[in-house]
């Protein structure tokens, strides 16, 4: 039997019919959207009046966020902006390096084991002036106990003086360019980079194998996908060994299980065949709520940590050129293989250099092995010029922009790491519009806070942390930016035809709003509250999350 | 002297010969039990006849050398290398080949239990020039090279006599150049003087027909730091030189050139007063050398 929704408002983002009243549901699926009385023509069926007063979206779609966010909420959160955990508490932002402390001492005292080491994460001490964060300072919250605190940006890690004892660099003579030494030739504790970072990170409870594949963590993530309203979840870069695998598909196979995760498998000593090989079993394992079979590589670095590829004139700070992470051989190599298998490729480039090193292979393997709808994708992308996004158009790649970034970042953009210009032609949501590329918004989950909306906002106001309006003109409209966080993220990962918007033989996915996004304005768009979500016609309030 | 298992990093881009090298220098260990870090993608790269067994993403090799893949985790990798019972003579890590050889080596020293022996990174003649004035990876040539203490010059028959002097030429400004046919270098050279099980020992003179050593026995207290910047002046034509030395004040330490690098540590025990040079043959001067130490 059918169920029919009654709604304030239904925002189907289906051209044809872009506003309903009601929406039919059976077997997990759109059965209809449109008035009662068309809907009741289907037959029997139970009108459920629950969501009168709410606002009905598709469920959101996160296109690339990574579900160790889920992982991270189970350390101390020592951010500088209030952030939401799974269970709807509202963390307040830690302001100053006292207030981290304050926050460390708290956590501390909830661990019982003097032994048990304090981890926590998203700190950002770019807010703090010029003062970095020490070892000392850490020591404030624990001597005798290691504590490890992670960046925001997940490129370094500070410690204090008890876990650089234990990863054996509490001595003189350390000689290593992510590892500052103090006045007295000590570490001080900051550890940049993944070879610095690595050799303390398990002494402080950062420990790899949760951090691969952590089964509460996953859970976690769940819960926050249902409080932002998101059905489906990209988590880009999972190296996907078999027992995650297992562990991801049972998990999200529960009937209570809220969201669609699209994990991507990253290359990390597989290439050429073996990759595709790998790809195509795991495309084999997919399930509705855990699809598999898509690759991800990375070829360039990150802006602010300077080891992003970028063309003429290079760094606005005059840092040198950043790093490949892939040589540009195995690149196209990957692409030759992936076309002619039929295996999705998506790319992380975030300097521009980058991005057209990528738009060369691909255009050269496009040429050996045609793919008419392949969709290979640039995630993240941020310096891309017009005519780049002309050649994505032209040899029909998508686009994953980073308008978060703006928001977190974009005034350390400005002032030291691409400069005015650059920094406000960055995410240009309006330019790849203009060019015609399909486009998706992400929010790189946990480097920035889950929340398709609060990316909405970010992509339609283009506004910093300090209030600055960086690049007016590549500013889009609400209407576009909702589109985007549905069907635009769910073209890249070819679930356009099955998610994205509300219209019959769809996934019964909504995002369940308190707010009408088109009416509350776009300044207050990332204030819309969301009540949770429906998922393949599962109902999940955030307050039962 | 216990500065840790010496550790060298090779270096270079896709298809310089890296893995010929370290196949090549496995089969001619000679009683060195090599082991053998690789990061790049795909299998490992180790001929089979030298495999004699495989434990998970370890392979044992002939001569008691080991090889092992690391991804990301370089640090894990170093680790498990350390606390193999018996250790290895010298860790080699082939670096990717967009890795920067000097940021490997650096992160390798980190570990304790592991000491910085040079980096070696490798130039296929045929394509090196190509390739530094690639638009996308011509910066990282050229920083890989300026990382080098020594370049290999692989597959210098593939060229002619006149291609290889031009680019011969255009490597020297970062460090001296060696032809290396098929990886052809002799071990005492890429890995530093030292012999098999002992590290403490030196080995005798080299027994390849290109390369020649001076051996200085007895020495008496020197500036160290002094004499070891003295020893990379490119005249001299030291490709490798390793010794043990008293300061004037009478403290051990441990010097080490390769090519136009330096380092010197202090050295926990050990006989001092030694020092060894390898330099191609005719071109080594002996003589110079001796009036330095003297």
């Amino acid at each position: 039997m059918n169920v029919i929704y009654a709604a304030r408002r239904i925002l189907t983002m289906n051209p044809a019919r872009p506003e309903a009243t009601h929406v039919a549901v059976r077997d997990g699926r759109i059965v209809g959207a449109g008035s009662l009385k068309e809907l009741a023509g289907w037959g029997k069926h139970e009108l459920d009046e629950r969501f009168a007063d709410k606002v009905l979206m598709p469920g959101l779609v996160e296109g690339h966020s990574h579900a160790m966010e889920g992982t991270f909420w189970r350390y101390a959160y020592v951010g500088y902006f209030d952030r939401m955990d799974p269970s709807g508490k509202v963390w307040p932002g830690a302001k100053s390096i006292d207030e981290v402390i304050a926050r460390l001492r708290e956590a501390a005292a909830g661990l019982a084991d003097p032994a048990t080491p304090l981890s926590a994460w998203s700190l950002d001490p770019i807010y703090f002036g010029e003062r970095r964060v020490s070892r000392e300072d850490l020591d404030r919250a624990g001597r005798e106990r290691a504590i490890g605190v992670l960046h925001a940006s997940g490129h370094i890690l500070n410690v204090n003086t008890k876990a650089l004892e234990l990863a054996g660099l509490l001595r003189k003579g350390v000689s290593h360019p992510g590892i500052p030494l103090g006045a007295d030739g000590l570490p001080t504790g900051e550890l940049k980079g993944p070879d610095p970072m690595m050799m303390a990170s398990a002494h402080v409870g950062f420990d790899r194998e949760v951090l691969a594949a952590d089964e509460l963590g996953l859970r976690y993530f769940g819960k926050l996908c249902v409080r932002k309203g998101v059905t489906t979840a990209a988590d880009l870069a999972n190296l996907l060994p078999d027992d995650a695998v297992a562990m991801m598909l049972r998990v999200a196979s529960e009937d209570s299980y809220p969201a669609r995760i699209v994990s991507l498998l990253r290359l990390q000593l597989l290439s050429g065949q073996a990759l595709v090989d790998r790809a195509l079993a795991l495309r084999a394992k997919s399930t509705d709520r855990l699809r598999l079979g898509i690759v991800k590589l990375v070829a360039d670095g990150s802006i602010q940590g300077f080891s992003a590829r970028l063309r003429f004139p290079g760094y606005y700070n005059g840092s040198p050129n950043g790093l490949w992470y892939i040589p540009p051989e195995t690149l196209r190599e990957a692409y030759r293989l992936a076309l002619a298998h039929g295996v999705q490729v998506h790319t992380h480039t975030n300097g521009d250099e980058a991005t057209e090193l990528v738009l060369d292979c691909v255009e050269e393997a496009l040429r050996a092995h045609p793919w008419p709808d392949h969709r290979f994708t640039f995630q993240h992308c941020q310096l891309a010029d017009a005519a780049q996004f002309r050649r994505m158009k032209a040899l029909g790649m998508c686009v994953n922009l980073f308008p978060n970034h703006h928001y977190y970042w974009g005034d350390q953009h400005y002032a030291m790491t691409v400069g005015p210009e650059r920094a406000e032609r960055m995410n240009p949501c309006a330019t790849a519009l203009a060019a015609g590329v399909p486009f998706a918004i992400h929010s790189d989950a946990p480097v920035t806070p889950l929340g398709p909306l609060f990316t909405a906002w970010c992509a339609i106001n283009r506004r910093t942390a300090s209030g600055r309006v960086l690049g007016e003109a590549e500013k889009i409209d609400v209407a576009t930016a909702l589109r985007t966080i549905t069907l635009g993220a769910a073209y890249t990962l070819k679930l356009d035809g099955e998610v994205g918007s509300i219209e019959c033989g769809k996934r019964a996915d909504f995002a369940v709003l308190e707010d009408d996004p088109l009416q509350i304005g776009p300044e207050r768009l990332k204030d819309v509250r969301v009540w949770g979500t429906v998922q393949g016609a599962r109902i999940f309030p955030a307050n039962g999350a | 002297m216990s500065r840790g298992i010496p550790v060298t990093v090779i270096g270079g881009y896709l298809g310089a010969g890296k893995t010929t090298l370290v196949n090549h220098l496995l089969r001619e260990s000679r009683g060195r039990r090599l082991a053998v870090l690789v990061n790049d993608f795909g299998a490992l790269p180790i001929d089979a006849d030298l495999i004699e067994g495989r434990e998970g993403d370890t392979l044992a090799i002939a001569g008691g050398c080991v090889c092992c893949s690391f991804g990301s985790d370089l640090v894990a990798a170093l680790r498990q290398i350390a606390g193999r019972d018996p250790a290895p003579d010298h860790l080699l890590i082939e670096a990717s080949g967009v890795a920067l050889p000097a940021a490997v080596a650096a992160a390798a020293t980190l570990v304790p239990g592991f000491a910085n022996d040079g980096i070696v990174v490798l130039a296929d003649a045929e394509t090196v020039r190509g390739r530094a004035a690639d638009r996308y990876l011509g910066d990282t040539i050229e920083r890989q090279l300026r990382d080098a203490g020594l370049i290999l010059l692989t597959k210098p028959d593939l060229v002619d006599t006149s291609e290889r002097a031009a680019t011969r030429g255009c490597l020297e400004q970062f460090a001296p150049v060696l032809d290396a046919e098929r990886g052809d270098v002799p071990l005492d050279v890429l890995l530093g003087p030292g012999s098999g099980r002992s590290r403490h020992a030196f080995a005798g003179p080299t027994e390849h027909p290109d390369y020649e050593t001076a051996l200085f026995e007895n020495l008496p207290g020197v500036d160290v730091e002094r004499l070891a910047l003295a020893l990379t002046d490119p005249a001299l034509g030291i490709l490798r030189a390793k010794g043990i030395l008293h300061e004037r004040s009478g403290a051990a330490r441990v010097l080490q050139v390769v090519g136009r690098r330096s380092e010197v540590t202090d050295a926990s025990s050990g006989a001092a007063g030694r020092l060894v040079c390898i330099g191609l043959r005719g071109t080594l001067r002996r003589e110079d050398i001796g009036s330095l130490i003297a």
